[in-house]
């Protein structure tokens, strides 16, 4: 019983001082951003690390998902003669969820735990010890380029997958399935409100970008300095992020679409 | 960093296909192209009932979209509904003997409020209110009084 409860304390004890190391880490990271936008080479060269090298997997995705979405909507709405709903049923997923929330996962597997691994690995072979001994503060030259990079990189990202999501739903359900063209796209433009559906899905990458990258560089900058370390640090920025995105979603959904 | 000019037109292109994703989004996914607000002119309507009209739906004459409803308000005094519509100001000249009801797009669609043209000279202008108006239909109400017309059908039948 007592063991129950030490190890009960001590989980929430390491959680809480966690969740402390990472909120000061964030305010670094931010405090720096002043510094860096006079640099704009090292956010440049970050947005290619993680934004041009994710533009395919999530182009690619995006396209099926979106094809998958055609052929699906157009078997149930066919069983109710609305077919002609296919654009709105696509258009509605992708931008209110599926955009924002398939691509953060793609990007923290893809973008974060390459950030993950490259700042832990830095801390391992004493890098960020060097850069501090040149009295270069790594949170501004390393964390913060790269913090900016992610959060700029997954608005674009998510429009991209909505984008293609929905040419792809047209692909299939226009040029397959023999959907009207008109009413694919007219359909789409009445039930969508630029508002409530795209402004809030943009703001919904926005907080997803924020939080996946977050996670990524603390977990990266927090790693135990070994091989093993930086392992565990890599699987704990996919896992994480999962969990904070799709819970997150699930607030941001409560709040914006409620009424 | 070795590359650095291609690693330059790279991050352009990449920024510049996520603003066509936004662009995109903005004007051929959502309503922003037909929000971009024309000039309009306000009518109201009083209604005994509007149904399940809300803000943003429609209004058509002859099947075309002409305006969206407004606001939709509750007269506590005459215990009636009263719709504020936008019309286009292209269309300033539905006459002030205009009638309004309240249909529905299909059997389980969105309601929307149609308007039909009278014979006046006069025409609605800002500020103006329909004073010919039907009711959205009820669905319940229809089918009750089905059934009891039925149920009386029945009955005069057994005499």
């Amino acid at each position: 019983m007592t063991q129950f409860l030490q190890f009960l304390g001590r989980t929430t004890r390491t959680g809480f001082t966690k969740l402390g190391r990472g909120t000061f880490f964030l305010l670094h990271t931010l405090g720096g951003i002043g510094s860096i936008l006079p640099r704009p080479r090292l956010i440049l060269n970050q947005m290619y690390a993680v934004g041009v090298l994710s533009f395919l997997i999530i182009t690619i995705s995006g396209l099926f998902v979106g094809m998958v979405l055609g052929l699906q909507g157009f078997y149930i709405l066919s069983d109710f003669g609305a077919e002609e709903t296919l654009g709105l049923m696509v258009a509605a997923s992708l931008v209110r969820e599926l955009g924002p929330v398939v691509t953060a996962l793609l990007f923290a597997g893809r973008a974060g735990s390459a950030l993950t691994a490259e700042i832990g690995l830095m801390k391992a072979t004493e890098q960020l010890s060097g850069m501090e001994m040149m009295a270069v503060d790594p949170i501004k030259r390393i964390i913060s380029p790269r913090f900016l990079a992610g959060l700029l990189s997954m608005p674009l990202l998510a429009a991209l997958f909505s984008m293609i999501g929905i040419l792809g739903g047209h692909m299939v359900g226009v040029g397959l399935l023999g959907v009207d063209e008109g009413s694919y796209w007219s359909q789409m433009q009445a039930g969508i409100d630029f508002q409530d559906d795209i402004v809030n899905g943009v703001i919904k990458s926005i907080v997803f970008g924020f939080v996946a990258t977050w996670i990524a560089l603390f977990e990266g900058y927090d790693t135990i300095p070994t091989s093993e370390g930086v392992s565990r640090a890599t699987t704990r920025t996919v896992v994480n992020s999962a969990f904070s995105i799709l819970g997150l979603d699930f607030i941001l959904t409560a709040l914006m679409f409620g009424d | 960093m070795q590359h650095t000019s291609t690693q330059d037109t790279l991050v352009g292109l990449f920024v510049a296909a996520g603003i066509v994703g936004l662009l995109f989004l903005a004007l051929q996914v959502s309503n922003l192209s037909t929000f971009i607000e024309e000039d309009t002119y306000t009518v109201a309507a009083r209604f005994e009932n509007s149904g399940g009209l809300k803000v943003k739906s429609p209004v058509s004459v002859a099947g075309v979209k002409i305006g969206q409803v407004k606001a939709i308000s509750f007269d506590p005094t005459t215990y009636e509904s009263v719709v504020e519509m936008h019309i286009n100001a292209k269309y300033n000249t539905l006459p002030d003997d205009t009638s309004a009801s309240i249909f529905t797009a299909g059997l389980l669609g969105e309601q929307y409020v149609n308007l039909v043209p009278g014979g006046s000279e006069e025409y609605l202008k800002e500020g103006s209110t329909i004073e010919i108006t039907q009711s959205a239909i009820i669905l319940e109400k229809v089918i009750g009084q089905f059934l009891f017309k039925s149920a009386e059908e029945k009955a005069e039948t057994k005499k």
